[in-house]
């Protein structure tokens, strides 16, 4: 603990005997950090030792160690971290986050749109620690964890984080360039944040952000007020660059801060730019460090998360259908047993699946079965009354369709296989009926404005075929590019006219089976989506009569080729799937509106016991929230007053205090908008855990502030006086309320329903009475 | 010398301006003979503000003799000559509606024929296509039902003329604009070229829409406003004022049009801001002047307008004295105002009885009729029971007949009144549901229960039953038509009816959502007032509404408003574009015609146009990020380029502004978008084309030694006016029309040029 060295008080006497670079190094810390007069800091107890490299003098160790740092962080461990066991149950959201530990657990893929996957690696990692199998179903709230489920393991990781953030926010206040009172009032108010309390204690992810927003701001700032000579500051801001990453690879929220650091760092690079006493080429080689700290490795490492993940879950499970046929079949067990073997080029003869490459709203294949489309719809429409195509979801004999040579007249491949090749002109046989694939000039049944797609069947009703389909490989890389099995997107462009064959999501009635319908589209009117289709299973067809054919369809595939998707197109396409997967936008019982959160209208009950009125809310301390709000507005009254009265050539504070209050600025009420202003924006279900970590830098700001008009704004004794005085009370008060919220927060002891009535300081809170 | 003088001065006109009195100093670059920003050469004397360093001072009309005048008119007629004929070629044609005219056509013939209609936009717009149809001939009959209507006999032309009018200003505007910010011709030029010749902004300006009128507005208020910064050396003279008032004037003229009007609004607040920092800034100025600017601002960009735009909604509801049909939008006492609504002066029962037959309107703002239809709740929402809706529209699916709990009204006689606390069955007269609800959560808000009509015939169950309660009211009260707030609470699980004002999915047809309430707290959104009373038994009564306040009327017109624009959801097969789209003219909007043989127009913007100006936003952040760094680094420049920086961070910056401020909120809204609402933001691209290009063009001497440097700056501005020229060329059938195949078969006008696959002609 060397770092709290640069503080007032008598500390510095002891350590000017020091040798002489260690002194210059002091120097600079204290001029840094001469903020006027300050409060005499209260218990910085140093032990002294001394390392020397020179052999003549004896071995001495130097070493500080601040105590109050040391028992706030003891206090933090033990409040969030003791009888982490209890509740034995699931709590809240642990059911959403459970089910994907488990997965990780059997090493089962899926996908999960509510961020990237660093977060459920780390829940997962405290599973694995304590040898969780990943047996435990998780698909309500409240019930009871089986013995064999560490449950004091699957939390600990989060809870430890927590804790973290407490020492971290005291040491942020410090590189802040506050003292060691106001770092201690930050960490005090952190740490008797119930919710905090409340949200880390569980196996849930808010915990974990924080911690590495705060990390992150706490490292950069490490780097910026080294000085400028020493390289190993570099190390500082590749930990920021590295928090960074981790914090967007938490949750997509950390986004918004990473944003911000990478604003307040370009401000303090355009700085340097800026200064000419720095030679062009240090400034360059500069320039390019902060690039590749805070750009290039957090890009770097978020990828890495992603191959973590992608080489972690390696086995085929419930989101498969979602991904692609080439992703799913780089998956064990799943599509890549029964692709395992296919030949890889579709040649003319062979027998294929045609899988959507739409997967909304499911994945489904070419199908066609023997049922014609009815005379007339409902609605009085006509029809062609040919046979059905239409879109299955799941697999079927049916989906068989075989690729054949318009110009010749056999179903069987060829030897050698004269492959398929973009813009070839095909037919395509179906399977098991032996119509071909049709399209016309007729209204689709449930989109009228696309045309109808049919297995042709000659009703001499003066309707031609029109069965000839171009193949368009829309991924190809070369023009006479060879379709492939699971790797090419196909489109079917309808000779005749010019339509693409697509699946247009709407189910069919009762006579269409309730399966898909399929459309042809003119290609003008088709826009985003995709149309592509790829052959998902495939063989070489060599009976050339129906019912050997048929005999030959419901026989497995067989010959092998081997065929590999890189980790980068997995990547890519995983992302944009998260992305773009869209939520169901329902309403919870406990969800609110980001403008309730700043007055706290709403709580969230996240457990109730069994039998009896022991339970645990998400419910901050109302002091310190109405405290966190109040520094918020007196932040910005009193930096539209300074910035006024600057602009007009009054300069109320000294240059280096203004610094020390833009820098505060910047990173409590702009960490506060960066993690608070995006919610209003965003349509998704919102929860009060949401704004957490935009309350942690308010409650940055508070004694920062306080400081600030103890040093700066107060001259006469009696007021600062006062100033203390007031501040103590506060700080009473919020032990007081802490204390009243406890019972909440920790789910024990079990309260009557009069005692809990009592905690219902807001009509709207909802706080749970099991009737007796 | 004058480098090293300038560079100085530069450093200090950063942030502070106390350099008043400097003598201006010739540009010391090479003296090209008929650039005019060299011509004008030490002009404007002593008093010349200097931090905003080169424009005043390269004044091109400072004084620098009639020749440059003259030649300045000329260009300007040029200019103006072009626009108007490009933009009023070929105005009549195709003589049938097309595309957006079927609404907003229709809506200046509800001007004409003074009948109240709801739309989505604010009047202004549609008031001056009534008012042109007006004048010039046209007498309001043709009724515009849909696009492809043959006009015949009817006299559209004018209308078409007048946004074509106003749609020829906006190369003007930019070209005066350009020219304000960057002291060049050439730029200003280059500006005026890619507008006048972009078949996008042809076509939007050649039908009758509300986009000439607004791109009008908004050119006009960024005219000037720059025209106004200019004049901030001489505060408080006459063309300070002019300008000033000119900028709120048209401010309000933008907002009157379309909400997008907000966006220039922004872009002149920023402005302002910075202005008046600047001003803040200045310690020569006493606290009493800066308090003088400020409440100019104030009274000019803000006072006035808002005054301006009052005025616009009150003419609007002035001439809207006939019912029509946008009254179901509005709340009863609204639609009181209104010859031909039913509530006009209406007379009814003045006390709900038994066996009366209502309507019900929900209180909140744009709330909706109760209603339902024969139509259940889909399979997973709640119980598959008939679905209860609120709709806007006044439809019979809207009426309900009140009934006794025991259903045993007395038939002959006077019915009973309806009582505060009165236990009520709500039957919905079509289809004899009773209004029911029950413990499911409600479809889209998931706190609240499901409301669906459920038995038939007058059966039902206790879940029928509702408590009326008058708000405010006693035990005993009667329920008033029209003026009692009334809620309806629901008897077995104690919740209110309540509308949610949530539009539900296809299923529910796009209407609001119905729910009940566990929440008892009394919001609008939970009352409800009985507008139609029909019961043949008991007298009608002429009922004198509460006439609404102008100012209550103006406050629900915006909600209704904004409500209808953020209701504007994409429908099925629709055409739905995506912001990202549009710079890139990736698709555009077919006006007119589908198949070969009609006369089709396409708006698609110039491709060759759109491009380069996507490329100049690129090679312009390159440019400034390049200059800026080299200041910052304290290169010394000399004057010539550290005019060509000063444009292209002052100028340019401005321009980009305005760019970002007009494209950038598109991403975040849910509302339906189309192509042509990146035309806003197209103009200040094709401005800051202009600026981009010429500083690159005129800095070719960095790359090539004088004589060579000047034949490339030639060459380039030569290629620039051959590209743009030769690509209208190409295209203009998009705007001009075209018959005959389409372009991917052979033989068509646009054979070959279908570049991307996803345009449509």
């Amino acid at each position: 603990m060397e770092r709290h060295r640069q503080n007032q008080s008598n500390t510095i006497e002891l350590l000017t005997s020091q040798t002489e670079p260690i002194e210059h190094m002091e120097r600079h810390r204290l001029n840094q950090s001469s903020a006027g007069d300050t409060v005499t800091i209260g218990p910085v107890t140093t032990t002294t030792h001394r390392v020397s490299v020179m052999l003549q003098l004896p071995w001495v160790v130097t070493a500080q160690v601040d105590v109050v740092l040391v028992l706030v962080s003891l206090w933090s461990l033990w409040s969030r971290l003791s009888h982490l066991n209890y509740p034995g149950a699931v709590v809240f959201d642990e059911v959403y986050y459970g089910q994907f530990v488990s997965l990780y657990m059997k090493r089962v893929f899926f996908i999960d749109d509510s961020g990237p996957p660093l977060g459920h690696m780390i829940l997962a990692l405290g599973a694995y620690l304590g040898g969780f199998d990943g047996n435990f179903v998780w698909n309500r709230i409240g019930a009871e964890y089986p013995s064999s489920v560490s449950v004091w393991s699957l939390r600990l990781l989060p809870a430890l984080c927590g804790a973290l953030c407490v020492p971290l926010v005291y040491l942020l206040t410090l590189e802040l360039k506050f003292s060691h009172l106001s770092a201690l009032g930050a960490a005090l108010l952190l740490l008797l944040e119930n919710s905090l309390i409340v949200q880390s204690r569980f196996m849930l992810l808010e915990s974990v952000l924080i911690f590495f927003l705060l990390l992150a701001f706490f490292s950069y700032l490490r780097f910026h007020n080294s000085p400028s000579s020493s390289w190993s500051r570099f190390s500082w801001l590749l930990v920021s660059g590295a928090s960074c990453s981790a914090a967007v690879g938490v949750k997509y929220m950390g986004v918004f801060s990473y944003l911000l650091l990478l604003g307040v760092a370009s401000l303090h690079t355009w700085k340097l730019i800026g200064d000419r006493t720095v030679n062009h080429i240090s400034v360059c080689v500069q320039c390019v460090c902060r690039f590749v700290c805070l750009l290039l490795v957090p890009v770097l490492l978020y990828v890495f998360w992603f191959y973590v993940h992608l080489s972690l879950l390696n086995r085929s499970g419930p989101h498969d259908q979602q991904m692609s046929s080439a992703f799913q079949a780089s998956l064990q067990g799943g599509l890549s047993r029964i692709t395992q073997g296919q030949p890889l080029e579709v040649a003319y003869g062979s027998q294929v699946t045609l899988r959507s490459s739409a997967s909304q709203p499911i994945p489904c294949w070419l199908h066609s079965h023997k049922a014609n489309y009815p005379i007339r719809y409902e609605n009085g429409r006509g029809s062609s009354h040919q046979q059905q195509v239409t879109c299955y979801p799941f697999k079927d004999v049916n989906n068989w369709w075989v690729v054949k040579d318009p110009s010749r007249q056999d179903l069987v491949v060829g030897s050698p296989p004269r492959p398929v090749r973009h813009g070839d002109v095909i037919q395509l046989v179906h399977g098991m009926t032996s119509r071909f694939l049709n399209s016309h000039d007729v209204a689709a049944p449930m989109s009228p404005h696309a045309q109808e797609v049919s297995g042709y069947i000659d009703f001499n009703a003066s309707m031609a075929t029109q069965n000839l389909w171009r193949v368009d490989i829309s991924n190809r890389e070369a023009e006479s590019e060879v379709w492939k099995t699971i790797l090419s997107e196909v489109r079917l462009v309808h000779v005749n006219t010019s339509a693409v064959l697509k699946m247009s999501g709407v189910s069919l009635p009762d006579w269409g089976f309730g399966q898909l319908e399929v459309v042809a589209e003119k290609l003008f009117k088709l826009h985003g989506g995709s149309l592509g289709w790829t052959v998902e299973e495939h063989r070489y067809g060599t009976s050339q009569e129906q019912k050997e054919r048929e005999a030959e369809l419901h026989s497995p595939t067989h010959i092998d080729v081997d065929r590999k998707i890189s980790f980068w197109a997995k990547f890519l396409e995983l992302q944009w799937k998260m992305l773009t997967v869209k939520q169901e936008d329902s309403e919870h019982k406990y969800s609110s509106a980001p403008l309730e959160w700043i007055t706290m209208e709403t709580n969230i009950a996240y457990w109730l016991h069994s039998s009896t009125n022991a339970q645990i809310h998400l419910i901050g301390n109302p002091v310190s929230w109405g405290v966190a709000n109040l520094s918020l507005l007196a932040y910005q009254l009193l930096a539209a007053v300074y910035v006024l009265r600057r602009r007009r050539g009054i300069k109320d504070l000294p240059e280096s205090v203004w610094d020390q209050f833009v820098c505060l600025g910047c990173v409590c009420v702009g960490g506060w908008l960066v993690n608070f202003v995006p919610f209003l924006l965003m349509e998704k279900t919102l929860f009060l855990y949401h704004y957490l970590p935009a309350l942690c830098y308010l409650y940055l700001l508070c004694p920062a502030l306080l400081e600030h008009t103890h040093t700066n704004l107060l001259s006469d004794v009696t007021h600062r006086r006062a100033l203390c005085v007031f501040a103590s009370t506060v700080l009473l008060s919020v032990f007081l309320s802490y204390r009243t919220f406890c019972p909440l927060t920790y789910g024990s002891p079990e309260l009557s329903a009069t005692q809990l009535q009592g905690l219902k300081w807001r009509d709207t809170w909802d706080i749970l009475y099991r009737r007796r | 010398m004058a480098t090293g003088e300038c560079v100085s001065q530069w450093k200090q006109t950063g942030d502070t301006s106390t350099l008043r009195n400097r003598r201006t100093v010739a540009s010391s670059g090479s003296v090209t003979e008929d650039s005019p920003r060299h011509a004008a050469g030490p002009s404007s004397g002593s008093d010349t503000h200097s931090s905003n360093g080169t424009s005043a001072r390269l004044s091109p009309r400072g004084g620098s003799g009639d020749g440059a005048a003259g030649r300045q008119l000329l260009l300007l007629l040029l200019v103006g000559g072009l626009s108007f004929s490009t933009r009023l070629y070929n105005i009549s044609e195709p003589p049938h509606v097309c595309w957006d005219e079927t609404h907003f056509g229709k809506m200046g013939s509800y001007y004409i024929n003074r009948t109240f209609f709801f739309d989505v936009h604010p009047p202004l717009g549609k008031m001056l296509i009534g008012l042109a149809g007006y004048m010039s001939g046209y007498n309001g009959t043709f009724p515009f039902i849909k696009p492809g209507d043959k006009y015949e006999h009817h006299n559209y032309a004018g209308m078409r003329a007048f946004c074509a009018v106003l749609g020829s200003f906006l190369p003007i505007f930019a070209y005066l604009t350009v020219l304000e910010l960057s002291q060049s011709h050439t730029a200003a030029l280059i500006t005026a070229a890619l507008l006048i010749f972009d078949t996008g902004s042809i076509t939007i300006s050649q039908y009758i829409l509300l986009d000439p009128i607004l791109l009008f507005f908004i050119m006009a208020a960024v005219l000037s406003m720059v025209k106004f910064n200019q004049q901030r050396h001489r505060p408080f003279t006459a063309s300070w004022w002019l300008w000033l008032v000119l900028t709120g004037v048209n401010l309000a003229g933008a907002l009157g049009v379309k909400f997008v009007g907000l966006f220039v609004i922004l872009l002149v607040g920023l402005n302002t801001v910075s202005d008046i920092w600047r001003l803040l800034g200045d310690l020569n100025l006493s606290l009493v002047n800066i308090a003088k600017h400020f409440l100019a601002r104030v009274f000019s960009l803000i006072l006035l307008p808002l005054f301006l735009y009052v005025t616009i909604f009150a003419i609007h509801f002035v001439v809207l004295n006939k019912s029509g049909p946008g009254d179901g939008f509005f709340s009863s006492a609204f639609q009181s105002r209104l010859i031909g609504n039913n509530l006009h002066n209406a007379s009814m029962p003045e006390y709900l009885a038994y066996g009366s037959t209502i309507t019900v309107k929900n209180l909140r703002i744009a709330g909706g009729y109760l209603h339902s239809h024969w139509h259940l709740y889909p399979e997973g929402v709640g119980a598959k029971q008939q679905q209860v809706t609120a709709y806007l529209h006044k439809d019979y699916n809207n009426l309900w007949l009140v009934h006794r709990q025991d259903h045993n009204e007395s038939q002959s006689g006077t019915p009973d009144l309806v009582r505060h606390g009165d236990i009520i069955q709500l039957a919905h007269k079509e289809t004899t549901r009773n209004l029911h609800s029950h413990l499911y959560e409600a479809p889209l808000t998931k706190k609240h229960f499901q409301v669906t009509g459920y038995g038939i015939n007058a059966t039902g169950d206790t879940n029928d039953l509702w408590q009326v309660e008058v708000c405010g009211g006693r035990k005993g009260d009667l329920v008033k038509v029209l003026r009692s707030k009334v809620r309806f609470r629901h008897r077995a699980t104690g919740c209110v009816l309540f509308s949610s004002g949530k539009t539900l999915p296809k299923w529910g047809w796009e209407q609001q959502e119905v729910t009940c309430s566990p929440y008892l707290k009394e919001t609008p959104s939970s009352q409800w007032n009985i507008e139609d009373h029909i019961n043949p038994k008991l007298p009608n009564i002429s009922l004198s509404v509460l006439k609404p306040h102008f100012l209550e009327i103006l406050l629900e017109s915006h909600i209704v408003m904004i409500r209808g624009n953020s209701g504007l959801k994409p429908k099925d097969n629709e055409m739905t574009s995506q912001p990202w789209h549009w710079p890139i003219n990736y698709q555009g909007l077919r006006f007119s015609g589908v198949n070969d043989t009609e006369y089709r127009v396409y708006l698609l913007g110039n491709p060759v146009i759109w491009w380069m100006n996507l490329a100049c936003l690129g090679m312009y952040l390159v440019m400034v990020v390049v200059a800026s760094v080299a200041l910052q680094r304290g290169f010394t420049l000399d004057q010539r380029r550290m005019d060509h920086s000063h444009v292209l961070k002052r100028g340019g910056g401005l321009l980009l502004l305005g760019w970002i401020i007009h494209y950038a909120p598109f991403f975040t809204m849910g509302r339906v978008l189309y192509y042509h609402h990146y035309f806003p933001a197209m103009l200040f691209s094709s401005m800051l084309t202009g600026v981009t290009l010429d500083v690159l063009l005129e800095n070719t001497d960095l790359l090539l030694r004088p004589p060579y440097s000047h034949w490339l700056k030639r060459g380039g501005q030569m290629l620039f006016l051959f590209t743009v020229l030769y690509s209208f060329y190409l295209f203009h059938p998009l705007s001009y029309g075209m018959t005959g195949p389409l372009a991917h078969e052979p033989g068509s006008a646009m054979a070959g040029l279908k570049w991307m696959d996803s345009w449509e002609f």
